[in-house]
């Protein structure tokens, strides 16, 4: 299998006043196209991964890797213009709460529209046409009224659709999804999650998932990828999660109360400092 | 034995919405009551139309026997019932010291003892000492929700009304928070009301709850009826499948760009 995406070695470092401060120290993998899960609690890097390869760091930060190629392509030492013509057309990616992260001073279907007309040449009927079938692709129901809308007008259940449909409309190869469904509801969280990993199979995408849920990332991927402090302390596939050796992953997997588990207190997560070495 | 906290046909109408239609529910002392619901159910709304947060259109609603009216609260019944709320980003002022802010109740109810009943409450929820001179923006989410936490505790309240208190954390720091919430349930023998869309979190912490749908309450059970499967209503059923995380349906994928819509 070749791959779509080789990380190797990837450093994210943030200047602040007290000194450098490392987000990412050194985290390598490969992508295929497969579902691969990054689990981990705030700041362990895992969004700062998903940001480096989308290209999307602050500007202040440094990012450096041995290697970070998207089929076959280095990002760090491509030209602007490039990496612009694959961010959002090959290379995609859902933030967690469409609430900010949609323009609310532009319609959805205006939104979904000029992603397209940026990345192909298509006239705007053509454009327009596209876009109502995404947003049907994402089961909302009345796509023609939801073009419509403004962001402010529809739930956040809808405006997480709306945001997948504009990611996938020009059929990116790879999608990065940071905390999807975090913002939602347990009882939409599993809609837009049926519905991302629907269009995930049928377009053969590779997807990775960001999150801090170890279980939902299990029950949706094929690996996981767990980080602490800026590095990966352990990778296994999704189905053997009851058999992680690190205790962190073991933390991770154990805090969350679930029904019918007496447990009081919840275990609660160990941090120990010699897990970042 | 007589409820603290009695909710009897309470509605509440927005404009022409109505957001609780007929809601009752009783809260004894000492226990810890969940509400749960999917967003819009009302849940929320009931807990901040005790607080008198939200109007009541209708119904009556009483604490520790007393009869609460329209949205007047006075002293009283903010020494007896505090809240915490769904977000620490938003409900701690962002150009105060966490010090001046849980200086702040202390000062509505003329307290004269700050000092130590600072330090006391920061000791409590697990701070110490050195994050009272800090602003909100200096500390994580989770130091956040326990200032919010040491705020609400400060008045020495009987009934602590929880509004999503961990949704907005990490799974990890979350089971602190509960944690903590419990500590301090147990230690001083506090009355809960908890509103959560989690059924996980709602077992863990309460032992009796009700489901919300639509402005109104549609099943109510105990813990160990929902961890045993003993449900009557496919709402709650569905809450519950939808607790238990992702599950692949074995359906074929059909090939092709769009299905038409939903199933």
């Amino acid at each position: 299998m070749s791959a779509l995406l080789t990380v190797e070695d990837l450093r994210v470092c943030f200047p602040t006043r007290t000194g450098m401060v490392e987000a990412v120290r050194g985290v390598s993998f490969a992508l295929g196209r497969e579902r691969l899960g990054i689990v981990g609690e705030s700041g362990s890097g895992k969004s700062q991964t998903g940001r480096a390869i989308m290209g999307l760091t602050p500007p202040q930060a440094q990012v450096t890797a041995r290697t970070l190629s998207f089929d076959g392509i280095e990002l760090l030492s491509a030209p602007p213009k490039l990496r612009r013509s694959l961010r959002g057309k090959r290379i995609a990616m859902i933030l967690q709460d469409p609430k900010y992260s949609l323009n609310p001073v532009m319609s959805i279907g205006r939104q979904i529209v000029e992603t397209l007309r940026e990345h192909e040449d298509v006239s705007g009927a053509e454009a327009r046409e596209r876009a109502l079938e995404m947003l049907a692709a994402v089961q909302i129901r009345d796509p023609k009224r939801v073009f419509g809308l403004y962001p402010h007008e529809v739930s956040g259940g809808m405006g997480q659709r709306a945001m997948i449909a504009m990611m996938l409309v020009a059929g990116p190869e790879l999608l990065i999804a940071d905390e999807p469904t975090s913002a939602l509801d347990v009882t939409v969280q599993l809609e837009v999650l049926s519905i991302l990993d629907k269009l995930v199979a049928e377009r053969g995408m590779g997807l990775i998932f960001v999150s801090h849920d170890l279980r939902l990332v299990s029950s949706f991927c094929d690996r996981v990828l767990v980080m602490y402090a800026g590095r990966i302390v352990e990778e296994l596939a999704a189905s053997d999660l009851a058999n992680a050796k690190h205790p962190y992953t073991q933390g991770l997997f154990n805090c969350m109360p679930v029904i019918g588990a007496d447990r009081h207190p919840l275990p609660v997560l160990e941090r120990k400092p010699e897990w970042a070495l | 034995m007589s409820a603290i906290v009695s909710v009897e046909n309470l509605s509440v109408v927005f404009d022409d919405f109505t957001a609780l239609d007929n809601v009752s529910i009783d809260v004894f002392a000492g226990e810890s009551f969940g509400l749960v619901g999917e967003s819009g159910s009302g849940k929320s709304t009931l807990l901040r139309s005790i607080a008198g947060l939200a109007p009541p259109a209708g119904g009556t609603m009483r604490i520790t026997g007393r009869e609460l009216r329209g949205r007047d609260r006075d002293k009283a019944f903010y020494r007896a019932v505090q809240m915490v709320f769904q977000d620490p980003y938003g409900s701690l002022h962002p150009r105060q010291t966490i010090d001046r802010q849980l200086m702040e109740p202390l000062a509505i109810h003329g307290a004269r003892d700050g000092e130590r009943r600072i330090l006391k409450a920061l000791d409590e929820v697990g701070l110490g000492s050195g994050f009272r001179f800090r602003y909100p923006h200096q500390l994580s989410g989770g130091q956040r929700q326990r200032v919010a936490i040491a705020r609400a505790l400060i008045l020495e309240p009987s009934i602590l009304l929880l509004d999503e208190p961990t949704s907005a954390l990490d799974a990890s720091v979350q089971a602190e928070v509960l944690n903590l919430l419990e500590q301090v349930r147990h230690d001083r023998k506090l009355t809960f009301v908890m509103v959560s869309h989690d059924l996980g979190v709602v077992t863990h912490m309460c032992d009796r709850l009700a489901v919300m749908q639509g402005g109104r309450v549609v099943e109510r059970l105990t813990s160990d009826d929902l961890a045993g499967g003993r449900i009557d209503e496919d709402y709650t059923r569905n809450l519950m499948v939808a607790s238990k995380g992702f599950r692949r349906h074995a359906e074929p994928i059909t090939q092709g760009a769009a299905s038409p819509s939903r199933p």
